[in-house]
């Protein structure tokens, strides 16, 4: 029996990453994981809470866990990393001997320890993994390159997430070299995109955003697969800016891993939301079949790399 | 028994927190005590005096001196009363030093611990028997292990001293890291060139037996009479008759064999010679590449050796050393730093090792000294050096500092200059650390005269661009983040104990610490010994080393080796396990704790009991408190005597 998880779309959700909850919930109910929205959810305190005061934050971040465990789930599953973050902070600040019992006040309760939480990421790597991918794949994306960007907040902090290798992690690789993709190596995978400084140095996400940019076109990428709705603001909204500012004419779609994986899973693009994104994803998709014969006999991308041991071979 | 009790004031180290006169005033009503008084220093020559005059005119049985730790001067008291002719068991020591006066200020309070002390003292003196050492001779042979510079150093030493000495060294050859190195820092004078001949006159000495290919299997006996049980892996080739002409290494057809020796960073032939100085030059196959063992067709070795040596039969063989001493000369490997996943773990091939630029940069290595990158062979531009990589990183379990790659880091950005004058050389560092002598000055050459770029900060990730490597990390002199392009990555990867380490130790009997490096009997003041008489240390198995100080250790333990074999015979240690026959019922429970393998179960009179092995019991007691019956007691540490302690108190 599909294990029903509780699903906390986060405030990005209802605006600017609606096409990440969309496609979320599409390549979940193909996945045949169970999503049933957390009831009456509330804001996880977000970037102001978290900097100002960890029980404000753990107490709004802990309200929704309390709500999901009352309707009886055991695990929260959330496409942002950030609100992720907060609901394990809360967890985490819920032991601490000064915003404990703060946290615990303002909640008016315990936080629940026993819940989990985890990525959208997190859960589709875990439960379909590659090989459920795999069988699931309708049209493949063979010939398509993808760089994959992990941003700072879905593998760190270590102790905290609890997710993959912290400086390379892989999960997001595996789950698109199943669809057929060519998966890139993408040095700058855990690099940060600038995130909330948009709003206060928009100089420096400019640059920060622009390098990332500028090294998966170098690399070749068709497009950057994100996990999380800030830094597909930033590489996506601003690209124009930071192309700008850097004087050079890269067009990379940004899309969400989601996106790619319904893509392949054949469903319907209007559930997965693909007119929500800026620098339009379509020219490139179109090529994915016309470029599907010449690609079928090379390697299957991205992993030679890794794979490759520090031989040290002088010839 | 008429006893006597002297505190000692040890200058303020206890009077300032302690009253000894009025310890002393205590102890002169406790049980049997004859004479009580205090002294201002115990261990020096008029507190001694005093000792030995007490003994004598109060005429005193037994002696308790209330002064500091007994891992300080039971040694030298128990000599005192020796000295006034009691049997130097008839003493105790209270430890009011370190138990009492330098961990707390109350000197009421303290005064009345120290009190308890003494009283315990006198209690388990009062129960004290007379004990006497055995002697027994001595193997005068010396089992060294480890065939690098510590433990050439320690064989040769141990030779000229007069000892037979059986060297044992694991590879193939002699020589361990220094043989791998090219030059030497801080003259830069090539490695091989200083170590050859101390590696010829190791297989010249008539005294010295080499078994290389081998490995210690196993360590019984005891101080002064070991047996050591080695393994001598099979070469597949008889050395007897091997001339190391090389014949078979020129026509081998399986090139592709892992190159340890040049740390993989060319390949082999699967029958070689690691290097052409080895000692001892023989040939040896590695039936994981050679195509007889792989698919049983081949033999062009055994075809082409004109000695007709190839012995594609041999099996391992097993000997059997008498020593009377082991000097353990290990060594260190690098760290494993697979897990530095943002300096690539190893998925670079031009981001290597320094121990692999070592053999770029030496003209007997892959390349014949030149350096190019190991991807595309071509002449770097720009070079990168990192330190402290697996080292003073708690982050991943290793704190420490692995002393000698600031060192060495230097050496190789001058040789890097020298090799390739056109080439930049950056070095990313935390602190330098270059405290030996003239040291600090190749460091300072190194920036003024080579001109290498020295970079305060760590380095945050390596990643590909294109051909090249982007090494970012920060400067935190000029508070700023750096960005240099490299075409090769050096990393001073840090120091941990060789490979197997611990299991050797637990062989040797001898502890290790959580990085696997040996543990010397003292930090300070035995850094030679181990806890395990007999068995000595040197080198970089101890913690990590530069080529001085391993071999300064090398010749240390060979001194301490021929110490003890100076005697011709030695003395056991009598405060040991004792079986009570009437009591015992040979369960074999003592049999299965004792760590050290001191006990039997043997006939006596008809009737089966317990034997301790006098000369191998350590006195640890754990076969005491494992006895159901009480019928083992250490002696000096009876069940009685513990009790009495106990007993003296809780008296309220």
């Amino acid at each position: 029996m599909p294990k029903t998880y509780a699903y906390y779309p986060g405030c990005s959700s209802m605006g600017t990453s609606a096409e990440y909850d969309r496609s979320t919930r599409a390549v979940c109910r193909a996945c045949g994981i169970d999503l049933e929205d957390v009831h009456d959810w509330t804001c996880c305190g977000s970037t102001p809470a978290h900097v100002t005061d960890f029980g404000l934050s753990g107490a709004l971040a802990a309200r929704n866990l309390v709500q999901a465990k009352s309707a009886g789930r055991s695990e929260v599953l959330t496409p942002c990393p950030s609100c992720l973050k907060n609901m394990k902070a809360a967890q985490h600040h819920a032991h601490d001997p000064v915003w404990g019992p703060r946290i615990e006040r303002l909640l008016g309760r315990k936080v629940p320890e026993d819940m989990r939480c985890a990525s959208v990421l997190e859960i589709l790597f875990r439960e379909t993994g590659a090989e459920g991918v795999r069988a699931l794949v309708k049209k493949p994306l063979t010939g398509l390159k993808v760089a994959c960007y992990y941003g700072c907040l879905l593998t760190r902090p270590t102790a905290l997430m609890e997710f993959d290798e912290p400086e390379n992690p892989q999960s997001m690789e595996t789950l698109l070299a199943a669809t057929g993709a060519t998966v890139l190596d993408f040095p700058l995978k855990v690099e940060c995109c600038g995130a909330s400084l948009a709003v206060v140095r928009r100089d420096m996400v400019q640059q920060l955003s622009g390098r990332l940019l500028d090294t998966a076109c170098e690399l070749g990428a068709d497009v950057l697969s994100v996990a999380c709705p800030l830094c597909q603001m930033n590489l996506d909204l601003r690209q124009k800016q930071a192309a700008c500012r850097r004087q050079t004419k890269a067009a990379v779609p940004i899309m969400y891993v989601t996106q790619l994986l319904g893509l392949a899973f054949g469903l319907d693009e209007a559930d997965l939301g693909l007119g929500g994104l800026i620098v339009d994803p379509r020219p490139v998709l179109a090529g994915i079949g016309a470029r599907s014969e010449e690609a079928a006999d090379a390697p299957a991308g991205g992993q030679d790399d890794a794979k490759a041991v520090n031989s040290g071979r002088a010839e | 028994m008429r006893i006597g009790v002297f505190v000692c004031h040890c200058g303020s180290n206890i009077a300032a927190t302690v009253d000894p006169a009025a310890v002393a005033m205590a102890a002169d009503s406790m049980p049997e005590v004859a004479y009580a008084t205090d002294l201002m220093y115990a261990c020096a020559e008029p507190g001694q005096k005093a000792i030995v005059e007490a003994i004598g005119e109060y005429r005193l049985t037994g002696v308790v001196v209330a002064s500091c730790s007994p891992r300080m001067h039971e040694p030298t008291f128990r000599k005192t009363v020796e000295r006034a002719g009691l049997n130097p068991y008839l003493f105790e020591m209270a430890n009011i030093r370190e138990h009492v006066s330098w961990i707390g200020k109350d000197k009421e309070a303290n005064t009345r611990k120290a009190t308890d002390l003494v009283r315990m003292a006198v209690e388990k003196l009062r129960r004290d028997a007379p004990l006497h050492s055995r002697r027994f001779p001595v193997t005068k042979r010396v089992l060294v292990i480890g065939g690098g510079i510590a433990g050439i150093q320690a064989a040769l030493d141990c030779a000229e001293g007069g000892l037979d000495v059986v060297l044992v060294e694991k590879e193939a050859t002699i020589g361990g890291k220094m043989a791998k190195l090219d030059k030497t820092f801080p003259t830069v004078d090539c490695s091989s060139c200083i170590l050859g001949p101390k590696m010829v006159d190791v297989a010249q000495h008539p005294r010295i037996t080499l078994h290389a290919l081998s490995e210690v299997e196993e360590l019984s006996g005891f101080v002064g009479n070991f047996k050591a049980k080695i393994r001598k892996k099979a070469p597949y080739v008889d050395w007897n008759l091997c001339t190391g002409c090389g014949a078979c290494l020129a026509k081998c057809p399986s090139k592709k064999a892992t190159d340890r020796f040049n740390e993989e960073t060319g390949l082999t032939t699967a029958i070689t010679i690691p290097f052409p100085q080895a000692i001892p030059k023989k040939a040896h196959i590695n039936p994981e590449f050679c195509r007889h063992f792989m698919t049983g067709k081949c033999g062009v070795c055994a075809k082409i050796c004109p000695a007709k040596a190839i012995r594609f039969e041999q099996e391992d063989e097993i000997v059997v050393e008498e020593v009377g001493a082991v000097i353990a000369a290990t060594g260190y490997d690098l760290a494993d730093w697979s897990g530095y996943d943002y300096l690539g773990g190893g998925r670079f091939p031009d981001v290597i090792t320094g121990l692999q630029y070592e053999r770029l940069l030496s003209a007997s290595g892959p390349t014949g000294g030149h350096v190019v990158r190991p991807s595309d062979g071509r002449e770097p531009k720009t070079v990168v050096f990192i330190q402290c990589v697996a080292s003073r990183d708690p982050s991943k379990g290793r704190p420490s500092c692995s002393g000698f790659c600031c060192m060495y880091t230097a050496k190789q950005a001058v040789l890097t200059r020298d090799h390739c004058p056109d080439s930049k050389v950056h070095v990313f560092y935390m602190d330098v650390r270059a405290p030996g002598k003239m040291y600090d000055e190749f460091i300072r050459r190194a920036v003024d005269e080579y001109g290498v770029d020295y970079i305060r900060g760590r380095v945050s990730q390596i990643f590909r661009k294109g051909e090249r490597y982007v090494v970012r990390g920060a400067d935190t002199l000029a508070g700023a983040q750096v960005e240099v392009e490299a075409d090769l990555v050096v990393l001073a990867v840090g120091a941990q104990a060789a490979h197997g380490a611990e299991k050797l130790a637990e062989r040797l009997h001898i502890s290790y610490d959580d990085q696997g490096f040996f543990m010397e009997g003292h930090p300070k003041l035995r850094p030679m010994e181990t806890n395990t008489a007999g068995v000595f240390l040197a080198g970089a198995c101890q913690g990590p080393k530069d080529i001085p100080s391993s071999v300064a250790q090398g010749s240390g333990a060979a001194a301490k080796a021929l110490c003890l074999f100076a005697k011709g015979v030695l003395e056991n240690d009598p405060q040991i396990a004792n079986v009570r026959p009437g009591r015992c019922v040979a369960c074999g429970k003592c049999v299965k704790t004792c760590p050290f393998g001191a006990l039997n179960i043997v006939e006596a009179r008809g009737r089966r009991t317990a034997e301790v092995v006098e000369t191998v019991c350590k006195g640890c007691g754990i076969c005491t408190a494992t006895c159901p019956q009480g019928a083992i007691q250490l002696q000096h540490s009876t069940d009685n005597q513990i009790l009495a302690e106990v007993n003296a108190l809780c008296r309220f």
